[in-house]
C-alpha cells in the first residue's frame, strides 16, 4: 500500500509537470516561482528543524560506549568508539559521517534447528548508502556550475575526475551510474528483505522513488535530449540572483526534472531526510564519555522527594539499637515524629 | 504461572502476518508479560493511578483522562530531552538495527524489532506533533493514541531490556532504551507499571534496599558470610556498619546479600577488604547498588540513587567503592553527579594500598571494586593462587550496561586472567560493544516471564554454548548481580553444564590470605583441584 501510493505521488508530480509546462504553457511558474519556493521553504525549514532540535536540552551525558573507556593509566583507551575529549569526540563524529561507521558493524542473522544462532557479515547496505551518498554530493557540486561563474576549480576538478572514468559516450558519469544502482539497490531491499517491508511506510519508499525519477531525467535530459546548458545556467543564476528569466527553448523533460529536485527540497525539511542534520546533534553519538571526572549541570534539574536517613532511623531506631548498629539519636531522645523532606 | 516450553519445544519463527503492524493488536497470554505494579507499592513511591488490575483484564482503570496525561507528559519530555525529540524524527527504517535485539532474536515477533518497538511511540509522536501526521494520518505512518496502543506499549516496553545493543548499529545513533524509558515514563504517568520493578523501588526507597531488608537483618546476613568464610580458611572478616569516619563506604547490589550465587562474591568483597586491611563500612541506609527507579523514571532513578551521597556525607568517608552490578553503573556514569552532585565532601579516590588516584573518577567519586582490584593486582599487592581456579574454564559475559553505557571491558579480563589460567572468549558479534543481554534486565527478571526471559536469553545462552562445546567452558564470569541470578537460570535452561560465577568469587578463590588454613574447597565448598582425594576423606 505504501508503495503504491509513493509510486502515485510520484507519477502525478512527473505528470503534473509534464503537462503544466508541455501544455498549458507554464515556464515560468515550474521554471522560476516553485523552485524559487522550495529554495526557501529548504533553507528555513532545515534552519527552523535544526533550531527546535536545539531548543531541547540534553540534560545527561548518555553516549553510546563502544569502546574501552578511559581508566587506570596501563589500560589503553579506545578514545574514537569511547572519547573522553572533545576532540576524540569530533574525531568518532568524522567517522560517523563520513565513513558510516555504526553501519558499517552491521551483520545478518541466521537461525538453524537446535536453535543456533549464527552473524553474517553483512555491509552491502553501509556500501550502497556510502556509494549514494558520495555520489549524491559529487552530483550537487557537479550541479554548482550552473549556479557560479566563474566556475570555482573544485567543481572543474570533480567533473574532470567524475568524467574520467566516463562510461561510454557521450559520457555517462560514473558516480550518475553509481546513484542509480545504490538508489536502485536501496528499493529493491526494502522490497525483498521481509524486515524492511514489514517496517518500511510511505514516506520510505517516497524519496527513493522521487530520486529515482529525479535521476532518470536528469540522465535523459543530459544525454538525450541534449538540453542547451547556457540556458539551463540563465534560468538558475536567475534564480539564485533574484533576476529571474527563462529562456525560450528548454525542453519539457527538465522541467520536469527541476520540479521534482523542487519538491526533494520542500520535503527535506519535514521528513526523515532530516537524519543529514540530526546525526550531528544526536546525544548518544555527539558527546564525550565524561560523566565521571566532569561535572555537567542539568539545566531542569528539580528537588525530589527523598526518604532521608533520619526517616530511615526513626523507622528503625528500636531495631538498629537491639542490632548494635550505630544510630545518630538513642532511643530515649528520638522524637516520635519522622519528617519529610523534599531537599533533592 | 505460566508452564514454560521446554527448551526443544520452543518454537522460534521469524516470520511475518498477514496484516501490517498497526492492525495487529498485542496479545497478552501467560508468560509474554510481567505482573503489574501492585497498588501499595506504587503508593510507597507516590506514583499516580494505584489500584489493583490485570494486563488480561478488558479495563485496565485507567484514569478517565488517561490519553490528555500521556499527550502532555509527551510534550513535556519532548522539551526535556532533545534524545528523545531526535529519536522521534530522524529513524530512516533502514533495518540495521532489527536482527540485533535478543528479543527479536529469541521470539520472532516483529515488534520487538528496536524500530518496531520505537514505531509503537514514533507513530503517536506522527499523529500529535506533526503536521503531516495530522493531515495525512495513517498515509504517513500515524496513528491516534487508543486503549490498544497503550497496551502496545505496555507490552512491548517492557519487553526491552534498554540494553542499548540496537543503539550501536545505529547509523544515528538511536538508542531504543532511551525510547523505552520514555515509554515507561509514559505508562507510568497513568498507573502502568510492573511490580517487579515498583516493589524493589519501592522496597528501596523505604527500606534502603530492594529486598526489603531490614537493618538488622542486614547485619545478620553479612555475619553470616563472616562464618562461611571461616569455614573455608579460618579466617574471620571484620565488617562494620553504617560507621561514621570510615575511609570508603562499600555499596553493592542487595542481591548479593541475599541470592546465591551472588553470595559468594560478596564473600569475595569481604575476604579482599579483610586482606588488604581496608578501612571501610558497608551501610543500611544505602544497602543497595541497583537503582529499579532507572526503570520507571528519571525522577525515580534520582530519588533512589541519592542515598549513596547523603550517606557518604553523613558518615564523613572519603570516597565510595561500588560492587559488581550492571545498570547500577550506568545509573553512576551518566546521571549520578548530574542528577544529585556535586560531591564536593568527598574527596578523589585514592587506593590506600597503591597510592592509584582515580581522576577518571574525579567527580563522581566512586570507584568500581573491579577498577580498584586490577589496580591491586597491577601493583602487586594481592597474592594470587590462580591454580585454585584450576577446577573451572572461564568465560565472561559483559553485562550491557558497564558495555554500552560505561565502556568497563578490559578491567574485568585484566581480573579473570590474573586468577583463573583457563579463560576463553566468546565469539567477538557476543561479547564487548556487541555483548547480549542476559534477557532479563531492566526489571524483567520474574518468574512469570521465563518464557520470554529464556527466548531473550538465547544469543547469550547460544555463545556461551558454543565455547563450552569448542573449550570446554564451564564457568560463566560477571560483574553484575542480576547476572548472577538470571543467568543461572539461563544456563540452566540451555546450557546446563555452566555455572555462574561472580567476578570476586573467583578472585577470593585465588587470593592467598594472611593467616590462612589450608584451603580444600573453594568459596561453594567444592574441593580445590588437587584436594578432591581431602574433601572425600572428610566425608568419610
Ligand atoms: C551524515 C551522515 C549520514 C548518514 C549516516 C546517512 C545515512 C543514510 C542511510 C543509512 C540511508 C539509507 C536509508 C534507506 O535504507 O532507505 C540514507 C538515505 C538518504 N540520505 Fe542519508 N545519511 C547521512 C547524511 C545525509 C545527507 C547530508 C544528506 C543530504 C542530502 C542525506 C540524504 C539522504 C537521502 C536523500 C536518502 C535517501 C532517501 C531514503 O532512503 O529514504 N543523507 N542516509
Ligand atoms: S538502525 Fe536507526 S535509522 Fe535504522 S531503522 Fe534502526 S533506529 Fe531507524
Ligand atoms: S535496548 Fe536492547 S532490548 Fe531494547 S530494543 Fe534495543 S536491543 Fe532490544
Amino acid at each position: 500500500m505504501g508503495i503504491r501510493f509513493s509510486l502515485v505521488a510520484v507519477v502525478a508530480l512527473v505528470l503534473a509537470a509534464f503537462l503544466g509546462v508541455g501544455t498549458a504553457g507554464l515556464n515560468h511558474f515550474f521554471g522560476v516561482t516553485v523552485p524559487s519556493i522550495a529554495l526557501v521553504v529548504f533553507l528555513g525549514g532545515v534552519v527552523f528543524r535544526v533550531l527546535k532540535w536545539g531548543r531541547s536540552p540534553v540534560p545527561f551525558r548518555i553516549p553510546t560506549t563502544a569502546g574501552q573507556q578511559k581508566t587506570l593509566s596501563w589500560i589503553p583507551q579506545n578514545k574514537l568508539d569511547n572519547p573522553s575529549t572533545k576532540m576524540q569526540t569530533v574525531g568518532r563524529m568524522v567517522l560517523e559521517v563520513l565513513l558510516f561507521r555504526s553501519l558499517f558493524r552491521n551483520t545478518k542473522f541466521e537461525i538453524e534447528k537446535g536453535p543456533k544462532l549464527y552473524y553474517q557479515w553483512e555491509k552491502w547496505l553501509w556500501l550502497a548508502s556510502l556509494a549514494f551518498h558520495y555520489c549524491f554530493l559529487v552530483i550537487l557540486i557537479r550541479h554548482l556550475r550552473f549556479f557560479t561563474d566563474p566556475v570555482p576549480f573544485f567543481v572543474h576538478d570533480i567533473e574532470r575526475l567524475d568524467g574520467f572514468f566516463q562510461v561510454g559516450l557521450p559520457g555517462l558519469y560514473l558516480t550518475d551510474a553509481i546513484f542509480m544502482l545504490a538508489v536502485t539497490y536501496l528499493l529493491i531491499r526494502r522490497l525483498i528483505i521481509p524486515q524492511l517491508r514489514y517496517i518500511s511506510l510511505p514516506q520510505d519508499y517516497f524519496p527513493l522513488f522521487l530520486l529515482f525519477t529525479i535521476g532518470t531525467t536528469g540522465i535523459l535530459t543530459r544525454y538525450f535530449t541534449k538540453v542547451d546548458l547556457i540556458k539551463v545556467k540563465q534560468l538558475a543564476i536567475g534564480i539564485i540572483s533574484f533576476h529571474p528569466v527563462v529562456p525560450e527553448g528548454i525542453g519539457v523533460i527538465f522541467f520536469i526534472h527541476l520540479f521534482l529536485v523542487s519538491t526533494l527540497l520542500i520535503y527535506f525539511p519535514f521528513s526523515k531526510l532530516m537524519h543529514a542534520g540530526g546525526i550531528f546533534l544526536s546525544p548518544t553519538r555527539n558527546l564525550p564519555n565524561d560523566s565521571r571526572f566532569k561535572r555537567h549541570v542539568n539545566p531542569w534539574n528539580y528537588p525530589v522527594k527523598v526518604h532521608t536517613y533520619a526517616e530511615y532511623e526513626d523507622h528503625f531506631r528500636e531495631k538498629m539499637v537491639e542490632a548494635g548498629l550505630p544510630v545518630e539519636k538513642e532511643l530515649d531522645e528520638a522524637p516520635v515524629t519522622a519528617q519529610n523532606s523534599t531537599e533533592g | 504461572m505460566a508452564k514454560v516450553p521446554k527448551p526443544n519445544e520452543l518454537v522460534i519463527e521469524h516470520g511475518f502476518p498477514q496484516t501490517g503492524w498497526m492492525d495487529t493488536p498485542a496479545v497478552f497470554r501467560p508468560g509474554n508479560f510481567s505482573y503489574p505494579g501492585k497498588a501499595k507499592n506504587l503508593q510507597a513511591l507516590g506514583l499516580p493511578n494505584p489500584r489493583e488490575w490485570s494486563p488480561l483484564d478488558e479495563d485496565w482503570k485507567l484514569p478517565s483522562n488517561w490519553k490528555q496525561i500521556i499527550l502532555e507528559g509527551m510534550r513535556e519530555r519532548l522539551d526535556k530531552f532533545r534524545s528523545f525529540k531526535i529519536f522521534m524524527d530522524i529513524c530512516v527504517r533502514c533495518g540495521a538495527c532489527a536482527d540485533k535485539c535478543h528479543f527479536y532474536l529469541g521470539s520472532g515477533d516483529p515488534k520487538n524489532m528496536p524500530v518496531l518497538r520505537a514505531e509503537l511511540l514514533r507513530s503517536v509522536y506522527r499523529k500529535d506533533f506533526s503536521l503531516a501526521g495530522r493531515i495525512m494520518g495513517k498515509m504517513v505512518g500515524a496513528r491516534d493514541l487508543t486503549e490498544d496502543v497503550l497496551k502496545e506499549w505496555f507490552m512491548y516496553f517492557f519487553q526491552c531490556t534498554e540494553c542499548r545493543r540496537c543503539s550501536l548499529f545505529c547509523p544515528y545513533g538511536i538508542d531504543t532504551a532511551e525510547v523505552t524509558m520514555m515509554g515507561r515514563e509514559l505508562l507510568n504517568l497513568v498507573g502502568l507499571n510492573i511490580d517487579w520493578v515498583v516493589g524493589p523501588a519501592a522496597n528501596c526507597f523505604n527500606n534502603g534496599n530492594h529486598l526489603g531488608i531490614q537493618p538488622h537483618a542486614f547485619k545478620d546476613m553479612i555475619e553470616f558470610f563472616v562464618d562461611e568464610i571461616e569455614a573455608v580458611n579460618g579466617i574471620r572478616c571484620e565488617p562494620t556498619f553504617n560507621r561514621k569516619g570510615a575511609e570508603v563506604l562499600f555499596i553493592t547490589p542487595s542481591g548479593d546479600v541475599f541470592a546465591d550465587p551472588g553470595t559468594y562474591t560478596l564473600m569475595g568483597y569481604l575476604m579482599l577488604f579483610h586482606q588488604i586491611g581496608l578501612d571501610y563500612t558497608w551501610s543500611t541506609y544505602a544497602s543497595e547498588g541497583g537503582n529499579f527507579g532507572m526503570f520507571t523514571s528519571h525522577e525515580v532513578m534520582k530519588r533512589l540513587n541519592s542515598k549513596m551521597y547523603a550517606e557518604a556525607k553523613r558518615l564523613g568517608v572519603k570516597y565510595i567503592i561500588g560492587g559488581e552490578c550492571g545498570h547500577m553503573w550506568r545509573v553512576i556514569n551518566q546521571y549520578m553527579d548530574t542528577m544529585n552532585g556535586p560531591a564536593d565532601f568527598l574527596e578523589v579516590p585514592v587506593s590506600p594500598m597503591t597510592g592509584t588516584r582515580f581522576d577518571n573518577a574525579a567527580t563522581t567519586k566512586m570507584i568500581h571494586i573491579v577498577e580498584f582490584t586490577a589496580d591491586l593486582i597491577k601493583n602487586g599487592k594481592l597474592k594470587l593462587d590462580p591454580s585454585r581456579n584450576d577446577h573451572l574454564v572461564t568465560t565472561y559475559h559483559d553485562s550491557c550496561n558497564p558495555a554500552r553505557g560505561m565502556g568497563f571491558f578490559e578491567e574485568p579480563r585484566y581480573v579473570i586472567k590474573n586468577v583463573c589460567n583457563n579463560f576463553h572468549e566468546m565469539p567477538p558479534n557476543t561479547i564487548r560493544e556487541q555483548t547480549f543481554c542476559c534477557g532479563s534486565g531492566s526489571g524483567l527478571n520474574n518468574d512469570e516471564f521465563m518464557e520470554m526471559r529464556m527466548r531473550g536469553g538465547l544469543p547469550r545462552a547460544n555463545a556461551v554454548r558454543h565455547v563450552h562445546d569448542l573449550h570446554g567452558v564451564n564457568t560463566l564470569a560477571t560483574i553484575c548481580a542480576i547476572d548472577r541470578a538470571v543467568l543461572t537460570a539461563l544456563m540452566d535452561y540451555w546450557v546446563p553444564d555452566v555455572t555462574v560465577y561472580g567476578v570476586h568469587e573467583l578472585v577470593a578463590n585465588a587470593l592467598v590470605m594472611d593467616g590462612e588454613t589450608e584451603r580444600t574447597t573453594d568459596l561453594r565448598g567444592e574441593p580445590l583441584p588437587g584436594m578432591e582425594e581431602d574433601s572425600e576423606n572428610e566425608d568419610v
